[in-house]
């Protein structure tokens, strides 16, 4: 029983401690942003890295998405007549929630993944201490272009599932199933508030945020050749799909 | 117990390391290690295998905090020094790491020439000019433009060779220079250690297993055992030393006091 407690507080203990830590390193980063000069060369390759070759997972994402919610939508819709409102459906879905969060879920997967591992092994083979020895922090160097890269180009992403998803279920539900595509359009419309946009992009902006902060942190704090690497990779990307899916739920709460 | 203070350093001195420990869990690493080193001098450590020398140079350079003791560096003490303090210390040094450590997202030269892209205002072009001259010196030509994972081990450790003299410093530190390097390579660089000493007048310390290449570059040996500099000379006060565990090192010998865990 004691033992019990014993692992349970230390459980806790670790938890608070890495919380700490994360916090720690976000607001280090945030200082080190606004300390010129930006290196703009790194910025430009991580966007590409975490933007450009987003693109494809995240467009088949949306669109499947946008297919399957109207699919499901008009199964659902034409046991009460309301066929004419799939289209409201698919696109408040998309942009208030869907697009955010598994586009959210894909690039934790795709470029948290690859953040960790490439600084996972940057730390195990010394690389992030010849950095310090070159008088060169770190965190300027690597976390900082990661950072913005993640917080400028996951909105983008973002509107890009939104529009690919909308797309999706228009083609599902006009071309295949048939309705009115002059009603789907309008009621897309009709029923989209600038209000939903804004939400589904400062969630973006956070999910950049969560995954480059916690990616970069499990590099960072790699211990231990292949193996830790390997093990900082699934932390990171663990992590930060857990962080986006609980914070996604606080964000709405508070945004209602 | 009487703190040493800043006036017992003598004006030669440039690294005072006093009464030094470091310990990783239960594993005491260092375990109260002092040592000198004098402007213009170059210092050899040798030591076992696991005796911590690589872990006494990344204290000096402040990439590891020590857990007590306390380093001066040109009168300085930096031992508990914040990042941005150290961080003006760190561009007095250069830094050989024992496994090369090169950027490997970065081809050579921007390997070699990142202290000077960091730290200076000068153009790629002249960069590149200064470090083909770094690399002609560790006897390296035409790998400007390789990756660092197209370098076999030797060639990396020239090339972060390279990348350790390529800011000029005060102070070098070198992580075994020559283990890996075939003879004749490894005979250039200790030229190489000898002239910058000589030319550039710089202070070095110099880990290295390599005997020849210890009584070659060294002015004083200094021999890491148990976590203590046991014993600190001339090659030839080290090559006629009294204690058995520095003649067993020095004579590669594998019965001595050493191997019976004395
Ligand atoms: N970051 C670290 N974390 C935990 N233990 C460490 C760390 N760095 C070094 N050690 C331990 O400290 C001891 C000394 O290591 P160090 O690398 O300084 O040895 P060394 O004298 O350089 O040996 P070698 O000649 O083989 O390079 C070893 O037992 C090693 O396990
Ligand atoms: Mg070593």
């Amino acid at each position: 029983m004691v033992k019990f407690f014993d692992f349970l507080g230390s459980l806790v203990i670790r938890f608070i401690e890495e919380s700490g830590r994360i916090m720690l390193l976000f607001i280090k980063t945030l200082m080190w942003i606004f300390r010129p000069p930006l290196n703009l060369k790194n910025i430009v390759r991580q966007m590409e890295e975490v933007g450009v070759n987003s693109i494809p997972v995240v467009l088949i994402m949306s669109i499947f998405t946008g297919m399957v919610l109207a699919l499901q939508s008009y199964t659902a819709f034409r046991r009460f007549n309301a066929e004419a409102f799939i289209g409201t459906v698919v696109a408040l879905s998309m942009v208030r929630e869907l697009g955010p969060v598994l586009s959210g879920l894909m690039v934790s997967g795709r470029v948290g993944a690859a953040m960790a591992a490439e600084l996972g092994t940057m730390q195990v083979t010394e690389q992030i201490d010849a950095l310090y020895a070159l008088a060169t922090n770190p965190i300027k160097f690597l976390i900082v272009p990661r950072f913005l890269a993640a917080l400028f180009v996951m909105p983008v992403l973002v509107i890009l599932a939104d529009i690919i998803g909308i797309i999706g279920g228009y083609l599902v539900s006009v071309i295949l199933l048939g309705t009115n595509s002059t009603i789907y359009i309008k009621r897309t419309w009709d029923y989209m508030e600038l209000e939903d946009i804004y939400t589904g992009l400062l969630k973006a902006c956070i999910f950049g945020i969560i995954i480059a902060t916690i990616s970069c942190y499990q590099g960072f704090s790699t211990r231990g050749g292949a193996e830790g690497v390997g093990k900082a990779t699934t932390r990171a990307v663990v992590l930060s799909s857990l962080i986006i899916l609980i914070s996604n739920y606080f964000i709405a709460a508070l945004m209602f | 117990m009487p703190k040493e203070g800043q006036q017992d350093i003598k004006p030669d001195t440039l690294i005072m390391v006093r009464d030094l420990c470091k310990s990783f869990g239960s594993n005491h690493v260092l375990q109260g290690l002092n040592l000198e080193v004098n402007r213009g001098e170059d210092i050899v450590v040798i030591g076992g295998s696991g005796t911590g020398k690589s872990v006494l140079i990344k204290c000096i350079i402040g990439l590891l905090k020590p857990d007590r003791g306390t380093i001066y560096i040109d009168g300085e003490e930096i031992t508990y020094y914040n990042e941005a303090k150290l961080n003006e210390i760190r561009k007095k040094f250069g830094m050989l790491f024992q496994f090369g450590a090169l950027f490997d997202s970065m081809p050579v030269w921007e390997n070699v020439g990142f202290g000077l892209k960091q730290h200076t205002n000068l153009k790629d072009d002249e960069i590149r000019d200064i470090v083909a001259e770094k690399l002609a010196m560790v006897g390296l030509k035409g790998v400007e433009y390789l990756m660092p994972s197209e370098l076999s081990g030797g060639m990396k450790k020239r090339v972060s060779l390279a990348r350790a003299i390529a800011m000029e410093p005060e102070i070098l530190l070198y992580d075994e220079p020559t283990t890996g390097l075939d003879p004749i390579m490894a005979d250039v660089i200790n030229e190489l250690i000898i002239q910058l000493r000589e030319k550039l007048r710089v202070t070095s310390i110099a880990i290295t297993h390599d005997m020849k290449s210890a009584y070659k570059i060294g002015d004083r040996i200094a021999m890491l055992y148990k976590g203590k500099i046991i014993e600190v000379g001339t090659p030839d006060e080290i090559k006629n030393s009294k204690n058995e565990i520095v003649q067993q090192f020095i004579q590669g010998k594998s019965e001595g006091p050493i191997t019976r865990g004395e």
